[in-house]
């Protein structure tokens, strides 16, 4: 108690929907401030733009298309960096047993993983909302019903059921559109694990909120059932959903790497992040390192900014915590 | 108390039965499981006949019915792959993974509590921010590149220590233990480090934020109070308040530990159940991955059910849900 007293009043801290100066106020927003004040938050929030720009521009980056067959040289093959003996300045970071370049692989499976991330988030966020919203607000049988297939696969371990259903998908699709869609398949399989957290989060909200005068009135004027639920309700729950999905985004790139390593996600003729790190892991014990290491830690580095971004927000949209 | 007890099988043999039913869909409708077992110069009538005799004609609730009895029983049927009794497969490699978790088990929190206490107490300290900092590290981290990482550097460059299997093992007949040999010994190290780390970070959180929220308390400050010594107040007062979460937390990871640990048996190609089920998926040998998932998530819902359970015991507060607590302080 003694603290609170100490600190500012608590101010919501949620950037506020568009309005005119929606850039000016942002700039003054006491997350800007805190993110002013938080050096580590800062760094990973420009690696994030940097990566992010990295893999937007991979194409003209890139000293090679690593899917392009034809560019591919079997003389350049293992090569070392080029900071080492027979290193090649083409060759940033040394090339595998293919003579593909380490570094233009990287930077295209970087776009991959992130897509693949982004494309994870939006589904299960659009899952969770949507569940947690009408299990919340219709309440009964179909609150029952959802929450208890949340449940189910909460009581899974997650790398099981996204394997599970990683390979149920590839088993059904017939063999030449298998390789096409692992992209996909891999978004859904995430995602399959990942939106319960969104749709307690909002259905606990929901309970709340649906009993309030406010969204009464709305009920008793008439505004429809959808858009009480999305624009009297959503907002309530959005912030603690903000920070999850920001979380989130960092496991499913590190649970579409696993997979993609562990052979079941995305195949060699379109390496992600985690199939540059399989592929690599074969060539390790002959030595050629640069093969697995630079994509482990480009990987790395991207889910370490990701989560150091998102304690931070976590903090920073906590109003106890200031 | 019983009605609670009684409530919380019934949900975890509920849950069960949805996972049994997840693994049978896909053990019937994906593939069928006649084309899989026969080769393609089998004739109709042994095709028929199999059909016959797994039971294929039935109606799918029969199925269903007869799935579980049979998962009860510990029969999952034959693995397509090699042709065994996939229980049996599957127990032979359990001790290897479960040898795996326990060491795991025991380094997180060997490492995580101290780790957790030195940042609760000495909250600004150069020490505890870098241990912080770490935990963030370990996170991110993705377990198979840490094990590639220690196989490079260990294995590769130093030599010291093996990169991959189990080093010798000794037979004790029910269960085969790679823990009686120094060459078994060495090879759990860096399979155990890998799969720790996350756990190692876990403990550590867990310990540092239930030790900030313990010294806060008044009894604490009655000891400092008393003019008892800081050590004493940390160690007998403040942590032994804290361990039984970290306890709880600890067994129920151990199911999660199992499922993981599939990745860490990837990488250092350890003949446990994980790799067992990784090989399986690749080869659609659907009657290992759905035992599999079976016992692994059968090994989960038990240990989760029966924590809940002692808790419940242990603790008169949770049992009564929603009915007005009684008056019980702490």
């Amino acid at each position: 108690m003694e603290v609170d007293a100490m600190t500012a009043p608590p101010t919501p801290a949620a950037t506020p929907p568009a309005r005119p100066g929606l850039l000016a106020r942002l700039a003054d927003s006491d997350l800007c401030w805190s993110l002013h004040r938080s050096p580590l938050a800062l760094a990973a929030g420009l690696v994030l733009i940097l990566v992010s720009l990295a893999a937007l521009f991979a194409p003209l980056l890139a000293t090679q298309n690593p899917y392009d067959l034809a560019q591919l040289d079997l003389t350049n093959a293992e090569l070392p960096p080029m900071w080492l003996e027979d290193g090649q300045a083409a060759y940033a970071l040394g090339s595998d047993n293919q003579g593909r370049d380490v570094y233009s692989a990287i930077l295209y499976g970087s776009r991959i993983s992130l897509v693949i991330g982004a494309a994870t988030v939006a589904l299960s966020l659009a899952i969770g909302l949507i569940v947690g919203l009408s299990a919340g607000y219709s309440g009964g049988w179909v609150d029952n019903l959802l929450m208890r297939i949340g449940d189910t696969l909460l009581s899974i371990p997650t790398i099981l059921v996204a394997i599970l259903v990683t390979a149920v998908f590839r088993q059904l699709l017939p063999p030449g559109l298998r390789e096409a869609f692992s992209a996909i398949i891999l978004v859904v399989a995430i995602s399959m694990t990942n939106w319960v957290q969104y749709a307690r989060t909002v259905r606990a909200s929901t309970l709340v909120e649906r009993r309030k005068e406010y969204v009464q009135a709305a009920r008793l004027i008439g505004v429809r059932p959808l858009r009480i639920m999305i624009g009297h309700i959503l907002p309530n729950p959005l912030t603690p959903v903000l920070v999850t999905a920001t979380l989130n985004l960092g496991l499913a790139i590190l649970i579409e790497a696993t997979l993609s390593f562990l052979g079941i996600g995305m195949p060699p003729t379109e390496p992600s992040l985690g199939t540059l790190i399989r592929i690599g892991n074969q060539y390790l014990f002959s030595g050629q390192w640069w093969v697995v290491v630079f994509p482990a830690a480009y990987l790395s580095l991207i889910v370490l900014a990701v989560n150091l971004l998102g304690d931070w927000l976590r903090d920073a949209l906590n109003p106890k915590l200031r | 108390m019983l009605a609670f007890l009684l409530r919380r099988l019934a949900n975890a043999v509920a849950v069960m039965l949805t996972v049994a039913l997840i693994a049978f869909v896909i053990f019937r409708f994906v593939g069928d499981p006649v084309e899989m077992m026969l080769n393609e110069q089998a004739t109709q009538a042994q095709r028929d006949a199999l059909r016959e005799r797994l039971g294929l004609n039935a109606s799918p609730a029969m199925q269903f019915a007869r799935f579980v009895t049979n998962a009860i029983q510990g029969d999952f049927g034959i693995s397509y792959r090699n042709q065994q009794d996939v229980f049996t497969l599957i127990a032979e490699r359990f001790p290897a993974t479960l040898e795996l978790v326990l060491v795991a088990t025991i380094l997180s929190l060997a490492l995580g509590i101290p780790f957790g206490v030195v940042t609760a107490i000495r909250r600004n300290s150069v020490l505890a921010q870098a241990l912080q900092l770490v935990s963030i590290v370990g996170i991110s981290l993705p377990s198979f590149a840490l094990g590639i990482l220690l196989i490079l550097v260990f294995s590769v460059q130093l030599g010291w220590l093996p990169g991959f299997g189990r080093g010798e093992v000794v037979d004790l007949g029910f269960w085969s233990t790679g823990l009686l040999t120094a060459s078994g010994r060495k090879a759990l190290v860096l399979p155990s480090i890998t799969l720790a780390l996350f756990q190692i970070t876990l403990v550590m959180r867990l310990v540092r934020a239930e030790m900030l929220e313990t010294l806060r308390t008044d009894f604490i400050k009655f000891a400092r109070a008393r003019g008892l010594p800081d050590r004493v107040v940390h160690f007998r007062h403040a942590l032994r308040n804290c361990l039984m979460p970290v306890i709880t937390v600890t067994g129920m990871q151990i199911g999660n530990l199992i499922a993981f640990a599939l990745i860490t048996e990837t990488v250092f190609q350890w003949p446990g159940t994980g790799l067992l089920f990784i090989q399986a998926v690749t080869f659609v040998d659907i009657p290992v991955m759905a035992a599999y998932l079976v016992i692994v998530s059968f090994i989960f819902v038990a240990l989760n059910t029966v924590v809940d359970m002692l808790y419940a015991v242990v603790d008169p507060r949770l049992r009564m849900q929603g009915s007005g607590g009684g008056g019980h302080g702490g």
